[in-house]
C-alpha cells in the first residue's frame, strides 16, 4: 500500500490545457497515473490527447468521471480559488503545485478546504509519487524511483529528487514519496504525513527532507519519539543560509535565532534521530538503523 | 519585501495610527532644516532595512538644527550590518512614560495571524519571548472575522490600567491588524508604542515586511522599493525571476531549486570551503536566466569558481547547457567552472558541454570537491 494515491486514484488535472499543466498530464499518464479528466474553464467539451475530457467545473469533472483527486497547475492568483473548487466539489486529496500564492489567501482557503472534509498537499510543492503502484500526481522526474519501503517526505523539490536518486542508486527503493511544500503556510505537514507512514504497511522506514524556517521539523522531532516505532532518518539544509534572507522557498527563512538549520538537527538529535550531515550519509543511515531497508 | 521605517508609518498614518510628524532627510542641511520648521527636539534615526539601529547609533536625539546637522552627518553615509545609510528619518521626539510592544506576524502553526503584545516594549522582543514568555499576550485573528471588538478591549486593558489608555491601544490595535491585512504583510510592528505622561498613545517606531507573493496586487507597496538599499545581484536576479542571496565565500553555486541550492551551500561549507552565494534559477531554465545567473556571480571579484550543480527533473539539461555555452562565450575572464547535470536530457547536454573549456563532475560530492579544489 501506498499512502494518499494508489491503484484507486482517480485524477483531475485543474489547468490541464495551460503550459505545465498539459505538459505534466502527458507525463503523469505515461506513467501509469489514472487521469481521469481535465478542467479549465471556458474549456469543457474538449477532450486532453483525444481522450482525456476537459470540463468546465470541477463538480461536473467529479459527476461525469467519479474523480477523486485533484492536481492544481493554475497560476497563482487563481491557484486559491481552484484549491476551494476541488473542496466544495467533492474532491477528497488536492494537490497543489503553484508557487506564489498569497500566504493571506493561504489563511482563508486551509479553513474553507477543512470545513469540505478535503486534504490539501502544499501549495508550492512538487507532489507524491507511489512507485510501487506507478502513481504520480504532481511534477516528479519518475524515472528516479524504484519501488520498495522508504517513506520519503520533504519541503523541497529537487532536492528530494537529488536525494531519491541517491536512495535508488543505492538499491534503496521507496512506498511513497511526499513533497509537503515550500511555502510558510501548508494544507498537509510532516506530522500528518509521519503518521500516514507509521500506519503504511509497506513502509519500513522513513527520510524526513526538511529546511530552514519555521519550527515544523522540531514539533516532527517531538512527534517521532512519541508515537513512531519506524525508524526515521532526518537531513536538513540551509546550514549556511544567513538570517533574514528569503532563501528562494517563501518559507525558508530565518529569523532571529528561530528556524536555523543547527536548532532543527539539535531537536532531531535530542530526540535520538539519526541525522544526515551530507545527502550521501542518508542512504548508509538508513541500512544501519533498518534491516528492512533492501540494498 | 521589507519597507523602511518612514514607509512603514506612512501606512500607519494613512490607517489612522498616531505617529509623530516626521520627514525624511537625505543630507545633513535638510536634516537641520527640518529640525529648525519643527521647532523641538527631534530624533535623527537611520533608515535601514535591518534591526538593531540604536545598538549601532544609528539613532540620536538633537536638541537644535546645529545638533541635528551633527548627528544626520555622522549617520548618514554610516554601514550598519554591512548596509550604507542613505537616509535619515527626522521626527519630533516624543515623552514616554511607557512602552509597549505591538505586533502583527503570520503564525505558520496556527495558520493564522497572531497579535502579539507585551507591556514590556521597546526592547528586543525575541528576548521577552525567550526569557519572560508569559509576559507576552498572544490574540489569534480568524480570517473570517478579523480582530472583533471585544478581543481588541481584552487585550488592551492587560497592557494598561487607565481605561481611557487602554481605549486609544485598542483602536490602535484594530488599526494595526488593518494595515496588517490591506498590504498582505507577514509582519507589521511597533516597538515601541509609547504612552507620554499626559495619557497620549503614539507609535514611535514602524516595521512592516510584506509577502513577496501578493506584491503583484500591492503596487503601492512595491513602489516603497529601496533599490539602493538592495545588493544589485538581488535586484537583477529578481527581475529575472532568479533567487539570488550574496554570501562572503569564493565558490560560486548556480543550482536549481532552492533546497538543493542551500545543500549545494552546505556542503561547500563541509568540504572546507566557503560559499559566495545561494542561486537558484528555477524549475523550468531557459538558457537566458543561465546567462544572467552566471553574470551576476561574476560581478563579485571574490569567485574564484564556479559550481553549476543541476538535477534535471522539468529542467532540461541541454537547455542549462546551451545557456551555459552562450555565457561563456558572452562574458571575459571566467574563473574555472565545474558543471554536473543530472536528469532529462543529460547526455545530449554533456556533448554541448564540449564545445567549452569546463570541468565536468558525475555526483553533487564530486563537483563541489572539484569546485573547492579549483578556488585555491
Amino acid at each position: 500500500m501506498s499512502i494518499l494515491i494508489g491503484k484507486d486514484t482517480r485524477l483531475v488535472v485543474q489547468g490541464i490545457t495551460g503550459r505545465d499543466g498539459s505538459f505534466h498530464s502527458a507525463q503523469m499518464l505515461a506513467y501509469g497515473t489514472n487521469l481521469a479528466a481535465g478542467v479549465t474553464p471556458g474549456k469543457g467539451g474538449g477532450r486532453f490527447e483525444d481522450r482525456i475530457p476537459i470540463f468546465d467545473t470541477v463538480r461536473r469533472a467529479v459527476q461525469e468521471t467519479g474523480a477523486n483527486t485533484s492536481i492544481i497547475y493554475v497560476r497563482a492568483p487563481f491557484a486559491p480559488d481552484a484549491i476551494c473548487e476541488a473542496a466544495d466539489a467533492g474532491i477528497g486529496f488536492i494537490v497543489c503545485i503553484t508557487e506564489g500564492v498569497p500566504v493571506k489567501d493561504m489563511a482563508r482557503v486551509l479553513p474553507y478546504v477543512r470545513s469540505r472534509g478535503s486534504r490539501l498537499l502544499g501549495p508550492n510543492c512538487p507532489g507524491i509519487v507511489a512507485p510501487g503502484d506507478k502513481v504520480k500526481v504532481g511534477i516528479l522526474p519518475t524515472a528516479i524511483f524504484k519501488a520498495g519501503s522508504v517513506g520519503v517526505v520533504s519541503r523541497s523539490g529537487t532536492l528530494t529528487y537529488e536525494l531519491v536518486f541517491q536512495l535508488t542508486s543505492n538499491g534503496v527503493g521507496q512506498s511513497t514519496c511526499v513533497g509537503i511544500g515550500g511555502d510558510p503556510l501548508i494544507g498537509t505537514n510532516f506530522i500528518d504525513i509521519l503518521q500516514m507512514f507509521e500506519e503504511d504497511s509497506e513502509t519500513k522506514a522513513i527520510v524526513l527532507i526538511g529546511e530552514i524556517g519555521g519550527t515544523d521539523e522540531q514539533e516532527a522531532a517531538g512527534f517521532i519519539v512519541k508515537n513512531l516505532s519506524k525508524p526515521v532518518v532526518a537531513f536538513i539544509a540551509g546550514q549556511t543560509a544567513p538570517e533574514g534572507k528569503r532563501m528562494g522557498h517563501a518559507g525558508a527563512i530565518v529569523s532571529g535565532a528561530s528556524g536555523t538549520a543547527k536548532e532543527k538537527i539539535e531537536a532531531f538529535e535530542k530526540a535520538g534521530i539519526a541525522v544526515a550531515r551530507i545527502p550521501s550519509e542518508i542512504a548508509p543511515l538508513l541500512k544501519k538503523t533498518s534491516s528492512a531497508v533492501s540494498g | 519585501m521589507k519597507i523602511h521605517e518612514y514607509q512603514a508609518k506612512e501606512l500607519f498614518r494613512a490607517q489612522g495610527i498616531p505617529v509623530p510628524p516626521g520627514e525624511v532627510a537625505e543630507s545633513p542641511s535638510a536634516a537641520a532644516e527640518l529640525s529648525r520648521r519643527y521647532g523641538k527636539t527631534v530624533v535623527i534615526k537611520a533608515q535601514v532595512l535591518v534591526g538593531g539601529r540604536g545598538k549601532a547609533g544609528g539613532v540620536k536625539l538633537a536638541k537644535d538644527p546645529q545638533e541635528a546637522r551633527q548627528h544626520a552627518e555622522s549617520i548618514l553615509g554610516m554601514d550598519i550590518k554591512g548596509l550604507t545609510v542613505n537616509k535619515v528619518l527626522v521626527t519630533e521626539a516624543v515623552d514616554i512614560a511607557k512602552e509597549i510592544y505591538l505586533g502583527v506576524i503570520m503564525d505558520r502553526a496556527s495558520q493564522q495571524a497572531v497579535i502579539m503584545a507585551s507591556a514590556a516594549g521597546g526592547v528586543d522582543i525575541e528576548e521577552v519571548a525567550r526569557d519572560r514568555p508569559e509576559a507576552i499576550h498572544r490574540l489569534t485573528v480568524d480570517p473570517l472575522y478579523g480582530v472583533l471588538a471585544f478581543q481588541s478591549r481584552a487585550l488592551a486593558r492587560e497592557l494598561h490600567d487607565d481605561p481611557a489608555v487602554a481605549r486609544q491601544i485598542a483602536v490602535i490595535i484594530e488599526k494595526l491588524y488593518a494595515a496588517f491585512d490591506e498590504t498582505d504583510a507577514s509582519l507589521a510592528e511597533i516597538n515601541p508604542l509609547v504612552v507620554t505622561p499626559a495619557g497620549e498613545v503614539i507609535a514611535i517606531d514602524a516595521k512592516v515586511n510584506v509577502d513577496d507573493s501578493a506584491l503583484f496586487r500591492q503596487g503601492e507597496v512595491e513602489a516603497m522599493r529601496d533599490l539602493s538599499a538592495e545588493d544589485p545581484g538581488e535586484t537583477e536576479s529578481r527581475k529575472m525571476g532568479l533567487s539570488f542571496v550574496r554570501l562572503s565565500g569564493n565558490v560560486g553555486c548556480i543550482v536549481n531549486g532552492a533546497g538543493l541550492a542551500m545543500a549545494t551551500m552546505d556542503l561547500v561549507k563541509t568540504y572546507g570551503g566557503q560559499p559566495a552565494n545561494f542561486l537558484d534559477i528555477g524549475g523550468s531554465s531557459n538558457p537566458d536566466k543561465v546567462v544572467t545567473a552566471l553574470k551576476i556571480i561574476l560581478g563579485d571579484s571574490s569567485v574564484r569558481s564556479i559550481f553549476i550543480n543541476i538535477f534535471g527533473g522539468i529542467t532540461r539539461c541541454d537547455d542549462v547547457a546551451r545557456g551555459l555555452v552562450a555565457a561563456l562565450q558572452q562574458v571575459e575572464q571566467v574563473p574555472p567552472v565545474v558543471v554536473r547535470l543530472t536528469g532529462t536530457n543529460e547526455t545530449e547536454a554533456l556533448d554541448i558541454l564540449k564545445q567549452v573549456d569546463i570541468t565536468t563532475a558525475a555526483t553533487m560530492d564530486d563537483g563541489v570537491k572539484k569546485a573547492i579544489e579549483l578556488a585555491h
